[in-house]
């Protein structure tokens, strides 16, 4: 009896937005008298981020400072439309819908200060720290709020914008499949290395190392996030989880956490993190939704490292130690193939 | 466990000079969450709020003979019981807001229940208690049927019918196919000559989203004869859509109120709480809530779906995959749900990220009676992406290569075509691919550590779309009567052949223009490098040893480059002429001239279907083809 390490890999894309399209989101972005930005959506934070995100967006797109920007979402009294957080949608199609609602205020604001300063407002920049200036001549320049103040109490203009991002429906043919999906992919490749203990079957993940290609990452710390959180959640797949764990049979179906079965915190596994970014041309500064494909190679690499310890071939979900047993019965041993890629 | 950020891959492509993107900017609610005063849905306090428990199946498939609530109606507390006689349009389908399926499923069964936990009564009382002995009071005389659990079982001919609307047990594509088709080349021409073939199945389990917090609604009356509903929903209009539909209301009647939600992961789409609370809301003119407990929201909340999945690989000598077919079973459950979207979009996943010259599917969106699947993270693609990714190590064993280089000599690099007929950009697998291997220090071959996804695209017949055999296999109704195992090519049907060509829409899903040029960005400060200025990435003959570029295959026909290049901005940024406004749906983009010896234009034409103007539908602007 003996414990033996095994190595696998799996890599994969993931389509970003909706599939086949026809699915807009509308945003609303206003100033008040001093210059602080609200930005109004019907998008749903799950703990995703899309608010900060979002925030984020927009106050890059204004050229003003992320603390005098706020986010309010999901009151369908106030948030204008929107299909809903799901489907790796809302960065890329809610993300573009404020960074167009978020353009057109910024037009406003500069056609403001250009009055103020007597100049085009082609000739003016931000320095996103609270200023417009003339560009090249930095001395030359109005704050944000004294704009805004301008604006609305002696011009009697609107420092607002409005933007709605919207694939257009794509068909499916019928007899051979074509359609247009989506517009961009993510990418992610993965190694996993665990050991298989060939008396109890208990598979433990010792060390993933990911690369994951995320177009641009418009907040590193909710990138993270995401694909640590993920590729928990892929490890919780592979190894743990399923509501009837005799499907197609419905019995056993468990009703709590006592039953239902993931990874402790004492589970948690190592995770070395690559970040690669190929901005897709399509996607707000590039960057594509990574939350949703980041635990998918986890199972397949886990299984192709299963295999890889025992000769053991796991392709029904979830890896439990009674099918690993089983396996190892069945070829009479354990299969140790070699360590891939030495 | 942190993250390093490869900016040297790709820096061509990208400025990084920005004052708030890519910052790590703290959470704007991070503070309220950490210190427990977020307001989720539940955390809205309303005086003599009432409480909704439902009276569920205990059986898989049954008629429901009688059903007796006069002892529930009885007990102390109880205010109000609700059947489906009391839903003003009890059968909805969540997709009928983009017009696609038919209306399958009742919020409240009445006649017949079609899975263990189906609602039928929903119990309103002053205490969660209360309600729910009332709902242990209910006498329900149930006649038991046979049911099915099974996916392929359920495709028999002598299966029971599990839902009414659709008797053949799949959803209809198109009123034509009880499948939704992949055709792309000719599979079995492949498969014949292949030096391998190589055959896997694949079973994903159902898993539970698991949301810390557990779906449901609160719905008060609001002044005005208006209904304030405070929701867990992932979906703000789908769940008002479906409420004002089912309730039949006008929505200008509702305000609806979330977006802090504590996890989702797909399980809180699909809009039946919000619908029951607020009938019951105004059946009774008091604040009403109906949240699951952990025991509902694991075994009658929908869970991911069951899949299974088979795959059949012709495989050359070298390791190049010549031919890919695939057969899956979307398990959706007793109703339609969004299984019937997944299917599509996992078809339009397939062959994975991967170059394949001849590719089928037959993808299946297969009722049974067991709880309705529904989204949950990677929709319609975890399940593939398990099977194929196994298969991909199956197929590197057979071929003794190393698992990574198989991968990269047959990943997708920009310029190849597709197999749902678009030209594939924007690639990154094979630098993914390198870099994990660097990380992990998993030695890779000189070829490999070389090749790039911005070379070798799109370069003879990979950039082509090739002659395409189909059939008509598969219709509605044919297989229940006949028996025929669901595979591809069964031989049946009749075949027809489509001529090779370019695809006529390389526009790819590009979103629509802005509306008013003053909502259009300016393209440098969106951190975009290679514009319409930027010289195109180098093509056709190239050294392949400098280069990284695919290695040709023996025995293929090598064809020249099709038009592409570098990064090309989308429609939705390019600048237009001053003053234009452009109210249509963005048209693609112009094409580029096809390479000279491609084949003629009229060979393209069949394939000018795909981007159109969305049909009007209350709350969603679309709709879809079924």
């Amino acid at each position: 009896m003996a414990i033996h390490h095994g190595r696998g890999f799996a890599c994969i894309n993931y389509p970003i937005g909706m599939n086949l399209g026809g699915d807009p989101s509308q945003a609303l972005v206003h100033s008040t008298p001093d210059g602080k930005f609200k930005v109004t959506l019907s998008s749903i934070d799950l703990g995703q981020g899309i608010k900060s995100v979002g925030r984020q967006l927009a106050a890059e797109t204004l050229g003003v400072p992320v603390e005098d920007v706020f986010v309010d979402t999901a009151d369908s009294d106030t948030g204008p439309h929107d299909m809903g957080s799901f489907a790796s949608r809302g960065t890329h199609r809610m993300g573009n819908a404020i960074i167009r609602a978020a353009t057109e205020a910024r037009a406003q604001l500069l056609e403001a200060a250009a009055e103020e300063l007597e100049v085009d407002a082609s000739d003016l920049s931000t320095d996103g720290r609270g200023n417009i200036h003339v560009k090249g001549a930095p001395s030359r320049s109005i704050t944000v709020e004294a704009t805004a103040t301008a604006a609305q109490f002696n011009q009697g203009r609107t420092l607002a914008g409005r933007g709605i991002f919207l694939v257009p429906l794509s068909e499916v043919d019928s007899d051979t499949g074509e359609m247009t999906p989506v517009s961009s992919f993510a990418h992610a490749a993965l190694v996993i290395d665990l050991t298989v203990d060939d008396e109890t079957g208990a598979v433990e993940v010792q060390h993933i190392n990911s690369a994951y290609e995320v177009g641009r990452a418009l907040n590193p710390r909710l990138v993270e996030q995401q694909l640590i959180g993920g590729a928990w959640m892929g490890v919780s797949h592979a190894l743990y989880e399923t509501t009837e764990p005799l499907y197609p049979d419905r019995s056993h179906g468990p009703v709590d956490f006592n039953h239902y079965l993931q990874p402790g915190p004492g589970d948690s596994v190592p995770h070395h993190i690559s970040v690669l970014e190929r901005p897709a041309p399509d996607a707000p500064f590039g960057g594509k939704g990574p939350g949703e494909m980041c635990a998918n190679p986890v199972l397949p690499a886990i299984a192709n490292a299963v295999f890889n310890a025992v000769g053991v071939e796991c392709d029904s979900l979830p890896i439990t130690p009674e099918k690993v047993l089983r396996g190892i019965r069945a070829n009479g041993g354990a299969r140790p193939q070699g360590r891939p890629g030495a | 466990m942190h993250a390093e950020y490869r900016k040297d891959l790709f820096a061509d492509e990208r400025s990084d000079d920005f004052d708030v993107v890519g910052k790590p900017v703290i959470r704007q609610d991070i503070l309220g969450h950490v210190t427990g005063r977020s307001k989720f849905y539940d955390d809205h306090a309303f005086d003599g709020l009432l409480h909704m428990r439902c009276v569920r199946s205990p059986h898989h498939r049954a008629r429901i003979r009688s059903v007796d609530s006069s002892a529930a109606e009885r007990q102390d507390g109880v205010v109000r019981v609700l059947g489906g006689r009391d839903v003003p349009v009890n059968t909805n389908t969540l997709l009928s807001l983009i017009n696609f399926g038919r209306d399958d499923e009742p919020l409240l069964a009445t006649g017949k229940v079609g899975y263990v936990g189906q609602p039928i009564l929903a119990i309103v009382a002053t205490s969660v208690r209360a309600a729910q002995e009332a709902v242990d009071a209910v006498k329900v005389d149930y006649e038991e049927l046979p049911h099915v659990l099974d996916v392929e079982e359920a495709l028999k001919p002598e299966a029971p019918i599990v839902n009414d609307e659709y008797p053949n047990n799949t959803f209809d594509y198109f009123d034509t196919y009880d499948h939704q088709k992949l055709r792309f080349g000719d599979v079995e021409t492949a498969f014949s000559r292949a030096d391998h073939v190589v055959e896997g199945e694949y079973q994903m389990s159902p898993i539970e989203q698991a949301p810390i917090e557990t779906c449901g609604a609160i719905a008060a009356p609001e002044t005005s004869d208006r209904i304030t509903v405070h929701t867990s929903t992932q979906a703000l209009f789908f769940s008002v859509g479906v409420t004002a539909k089912q309730l039949d209301i006008s929505s200008a009647r509702l305000h609806f109120i979330g977006g802090t939600v504590g996890g989702g992961f797909g399980g809180k789409v699909d809009s039946h709480h919000e619908p029951l609370a607020a009938l019951a809301c105004l059946a009774t003119g008091k604040p009403v809530k109906y949240m699951w407990d952990r025991a509902e929201e694991m075994q009658v909340g929908g869970p991911r779906g069951g899949e299974r999945w088979r795959i059949k690989d012709g495989v050359m000598r070298d390791g190049r995959i010549i031919a890919r077919a695939f057969t899956g079973f979307f398990d959706a459950g007793a109703y339609t749900r969004l299984s019937s979207y997944a299917v599509q979009k996992s078809t339009g996943h397939l062959p994975g990220p991967y170059s394949i010259p001849n590719v089928a599917s037959n993808v299946y969106c297969v009722f049974t009676n067991r709880t309705p699947s529904t989204a949950m993270r990677g929709f319609g693609i975890t399940a593939v992406d398990f099977a194929i990714e196994r298969h991909m190590d199956k197929v590197a064993r057979v071929v003794g290569m190393d698992p990574i280089e198989l991968r990269i000599l047959n990943a997708y690099r920009d310029g190849d075509m597709k197999a749902h007929r678009r030209e594939a950009k924007n690639c990154a697998l094979i630098e993914s691919c390198q870099a994990v291997a660097h990380k992990a220090g998993w030695r890779l071959s000189a070829d490999a550590a070389r090749a790039s996804s911005k070379t070798g695209g799109g370069e003879g017949a990979s950039g082509v779309i090739p002659e395409t055999v189909t059939d008509d296999e598969g219709r509605i109704g044919e297989r229940r009567r006949s028996g025929l195992a669901p595979e591809p090519f069964s031989g049946q049907g009749t075949r027809g052949l489509l001529p090779e060509g370019h695809s006529s829409n390389n526009s790819s899903a590009f979103g629509n223009a802005p509306q008013r040029e003053d909502m259009e960005a300016e393209i440098e400060r969106l951190g975009f490098k290679g514009g319409p200025g930027a010289p195109p990435t180098p093509r056709g003959p190239v050294d392949e040893a400098a280069s990284g570029a695919r290695p040709t295959v023996p025995g293929e026909t090598s064809r020249p480059a099709g038009a592409g290049g570098g990064p090309t901005l989308p429609a939705a940024y390019a600048q237009r002429p001053a003053g234009t406004v452009d109210q249509s749906i963005a048209q693609p983009p112009a094409q580029e001239p096809a390479a000279a010896e491609v084949e003629s234009d009229s060979a393209t034409t069949h394939f000018q279907r795909g981007v159109r103007r969305p049909g009007v539908s209350r709350f969603i602007s679309g709709s879809r083809r079924r």
